[in-house]
């Protein structure tokens, strides 16, 4: 492998007012290589990925391309020498066919006409190149995330991007998806593109990287040659600390007698005829591919979509909730899988976000009793560990998994009994996710019960009591504790198990 | 909070004592007199009141254009009610606020519960109570108002007139419907992210009826104390006053995204333009002068908004 560099940065820092985001970063980037870039969630992945496309400007430190410094990067210069960035979100135009997206500002032309079958034609190219089927006059808002993700990358190429950045690509993908976004950066890295991936899923790195860069709290902790690296090894140098296990010890608090929530032949939302118990003290997990409906189960569960017909029951009476308002009243929770934009209240403060269901309970002729506001917030603060200077601070300052504890918080506030978890590590680093894992335990010990959503077979297993699993919006299979077994999970979850053995499982 | 936050978060009130000064004195000093600062509070009463409700609108990333044709509405039916019917005065004055409030109620029904976007639903009822107003006026000014109803226009206690004791009341109750009740508390969740909100329990089509009612409600008012300031109802009395509404509430710091405001921001706001409105009658500039200025301050304040939310980005 050549010495050279196709991407050098050195010693990066990047003060914001009042936060360091970066210290001292940094990374080399060789010719033809994938390089895993890691990281707890706040780290500085996505800042120092900034300073590379020009879109943040560091304090400090010098940007190489090609060994040539440049003194200060744009988002031109960064694309005229060949750096492109795939971000989670695309800047896919949905009512514009692929090939138009991909000439996206920058159209082919004949004279002041657009020549739209030579862009066809280029694209049909660019795709083919990287060994993806996608029909050029397809209009984007037709395709799949995954594709549209295609989009992106051939955009990049059709460009000739030398340096591929690609932040947590594989976050809105689907099983299958991800598998053929391996193969185009398989196939690219063969083609001579350089690549750094970012991702929290250490297994893709594994699989994918040719060396890890890890850093921690904006500061650079080290390179490994990836098939000389071990998991143990990387969460360490991530989180800095010894992490004993993944998966934290649950006293077993079962109530078998106690059955909180039973569904009999609940249908609506997409998902047909579902029947399932959860008791006391249980943590049911629900398992399935995205696009199973387990999502659109906990929305009709939640009141926020409507049921079709079937029974809800809830301690012994049957119950029929036609708004999350509703829901929560009679105990239900919900944690959605997109915290951003369906959980948390991103610009109100902590306090706020964890009283509001309940303000109406704390106010006095609609006027807020602001002593029980401030020590609600305190308590919970407290209790689950959020940290924040004050409660008064604003969530969208706040880390992920601090988000996710605030979003806890307030069901916790709402005396919440069944807790309902959409993907409830989603995007949350290593170090989080276990204080997510322990509080899942405290809510169950304390009698609680939790039902969890996880594409994430391991979380699944790991934290589950009982496993149920969807395929297309119906119910394939149950399993108990003695039973958990990955490959089995899959194959209910692909709905490939004949009817008899899924009807057995019933 | 060190200086220089203290000065960032009030910076809306250094441009207004700026205004102050330079208009102290280029006019001399006219400016600053007793009498016309009581004229200038006495002017800004109507939209002072108006602008309390559209700070609710405009804090859940609506819009309410109506709010002039319900001015006007509240003017004429009014007059009708007093002057063509004999109708007792505070019978026809609750009977308009109704109205104004019921007006309110219709445009939280389109956006909320048929999901027209507040931008065209309030614009359709602007446009179908101008022209209700011109129906029930005929066009003609209507005049002989009973000699009490000068009271919320033209009266005063001692040297404060009641129009503005009104105003300073309204400003109050909105002050503290945002911080002390927790209506308040759902209207900045709603700004913030509509879906989160109602995923954390709110209701959030009733709150939008119930914000677009106190808007329809405080503009009533408004329209009331206007009828009385000026003593005769003209179907023309309210055109285009959404206008100056929406430029004291965003000059306000109230941001047009949502999620974003505080009613001390909004009375700045207000002051600032019937300060500027009020100053350059004073110095004789003339009325389309008036307007490119308060367009201009308009996109000023909208562009430093946008600018700083920039900054924060990158």
């Amino acid at each position: 492998m050549s010495e050279e560099y196709v991407l050098e940065l050195e010693h990066i820092r990047k003060e914001y007012p009042g936060v360091v985001a970066l210290k001292d970063v940094t990374l080399q980037l060789r010719p033809g290589e994938v390089l895993g870039l890691i990281g707890e969630n706040g780290a500085g992945k996505s800042t120092l990925i900034k300073c590379c496309s020009g879109a943040v400007i560091p304090t400090s430190g010098k940007i190489k391309i090609n060994g040539k410094e440049f003194e200060r990067m744009t988002p031109q210069l960064a694309a005229e020498n060949g750096i492109a960035i795939i971000y989670q979100e695309f800047n896919n135009v949905g009512e514009l066919s692929a090939a138009e997206n991909l000439f996206l500002g920058r159209p082919i032309r004949n004279g002041i006409m657009i020549d739209r079958k030579a862009m066809e034609e280029e694209a049909a190219k660019a795709f083919a190149q990287l060994q993806i089927k996608i029909n050029p006059k397809e209009l984007v808002k037709n395709l799949s995330v995954g594709y549209q993700q295609m989009i992106e990358i051939a955009k990049a190429i059709q460009q000739n991007a030398k340096v591929l950045i690609m932040d947590e690509p594989s976050a809105p993908l689907t099983t299958n998806e991800v598998e053929n976004m391996f193969k185009v950066v398989e196939l690219l890295r063969e083609q001579g593109v350089s690549i750094i991936y970012i991702s929290h899923r250490l297994e893709e790195i594994f699989r994918l990287s040719d060396r890890i860069e890890v850093i921690r709290d904006g500061e650079y902790v080290t390179t490994l040659i990836t098939p000389e690296a071990t998991v143990d090894e990387l969460i360490k140098l991530m989180v800095g600390r010894e992490m004993t296990q993944k998966y934290p010890e649950r006293e077993p608090c079962i109530d078998k007698n106690k059955v909180v929530l039973e569904l009999k032949h609940v249908s609506g939302n997409g998902d047909k005829d579902m029947n399932l118990k959860i008791h006391a003290g249980e943590v049911l997990g629900l398992g399935g591919l995205v696009g199973a409906g387990r999502t659109e189960l906990a929305e009709v569960i939640f009141g926020s979509k409507p049921k079709e017909s079937g029974q809800i029951i809830l301690n012994g009476k049957e119950i029929n909730p036609r708004s999350p308002r509703e829901a929560i009243d009679l105990g239900i929770a919900l944690v959605p899988e997109d915290r951003k934009r369906h959980g948390a209240l991103l610009t109100n403060s902590i306090k706020n976000n964890i009283n509001m269901p309940i303000y109406k309970r704390i106010s006095n002729a609609s006027v807020i009793r602001s002593a029980i506001e401030k020590s609600n917030a305190e308590k919970y603060r407290k209790e689950i560990q959020i940290k924040c200077p004050t409660v008064n601070q604003l969530v969208k300052n706040l880390s992920g998994g601090n988000q996710q504890k605030v979003i806890l918080g307030k069901w916790l506030a709402a005396d919440s009994q069944l807790i309902i978890f959409d993907e409830p590590t989603r995007g949350i680093d290593v170090g989080a996710k276990y204080e997510i894992y322990k509080l899942i335990n405290d809510l169950v010990e304390s009698g609680r019960s939790v039902l969890m959503i996880s594409s994430e077979m391991e979380e699944l297993i790991g934290m589950s009591d009982r496993i149920i699993v969807l395929a297309e919006g119906e119910m394939t299979g149950e399993l108990q504790k003695e039973e958990f077994d990955a490959d089995t999970i899959m194959a209910y979850a692909s709905a490939i198990v004949d009817k008899e053995m899924g009807g057995s499982t019933r | 909070m060190n200086v220089k936050n203290i000065l960032k978060s009030n910076a809306i009130w250094l441009v207004f004592i700026l205004e102050v000064i330079i208009f102290a004195i280029a006019s001399k000093g006219a400016f600053i007199r007793t009498g016309n600062i009581i004229n200038i509070s006495r002017q800004v009463a109507y939209y002072g009141i108006a602008s309390i409700g559209m700070t609710f609108v405009i804090l859940i990333a609506g819009i309410d254009l109506s709010i002039g044709s319900i001015i006007t509405l509240v003017n004429v039916v009014c007059a009708f009610l007093m002057v063509n019917l004999g109708v007792n005065m505070w019978i026809a004055i609750l009977i308009s606020l109704l109205l104004s409030t019921a007006i309110g109620i219709l445009n939280g029904f389109m956006v909320a519960t048929i999901g027209i976007p507040a931008l065209i639903a309030t614009f359709a009822s602007q446009t179908i109570f101008e022209g209700a107003s011109y129906l029930i006026s005929g066009g003609r000014p209507i005049s002989g108002l009973p000699e009490t109803f000068a009271l919320f226009g033209r009266w005063s206690v001692g040297i404060i007139p009641v129009c503005t004791i009104i105003m300073i009341v309204c400003f109050a109750i909105g002050s503290f419907i945002l911080n002390k009740t927790y209506f308040g508390r759902y209207f900045y969740a709603i700004g913030g992210n509509e879906e989160a909100a109602e995923l954390s329990g709110i209701r959030v089509n009733r709150m939008k009826y119930l914000i677009y009612a106190l808007s329809g409600l405080f503009a009533g008012l408004a329209g009331i104390v206007l009828l009385s300031r000026s003593n005769s109802a003209q179907s023309t009395v309210g055109k285009g006053l959404e206008f100056d509404v929406i430029t004291c509430v965003v000059l306000g710091g109230v941001s047009v995204n949502g999620g974003v405001g505080r009613i001390s921001g909004v009375v700045a706001g207000v002051l600032i333009i019937g300060c500027l409105t009020n100053g350059m009658i004073l110095m004789d500039v003339s009325e389309y002068t008036q307007m490119v200025v308060k367009g201009v301050g308009l996109a000023i304040a909208v562009g430093i908004d946008c600018l700083s939310k920039k900054r924060q980005t990158t």
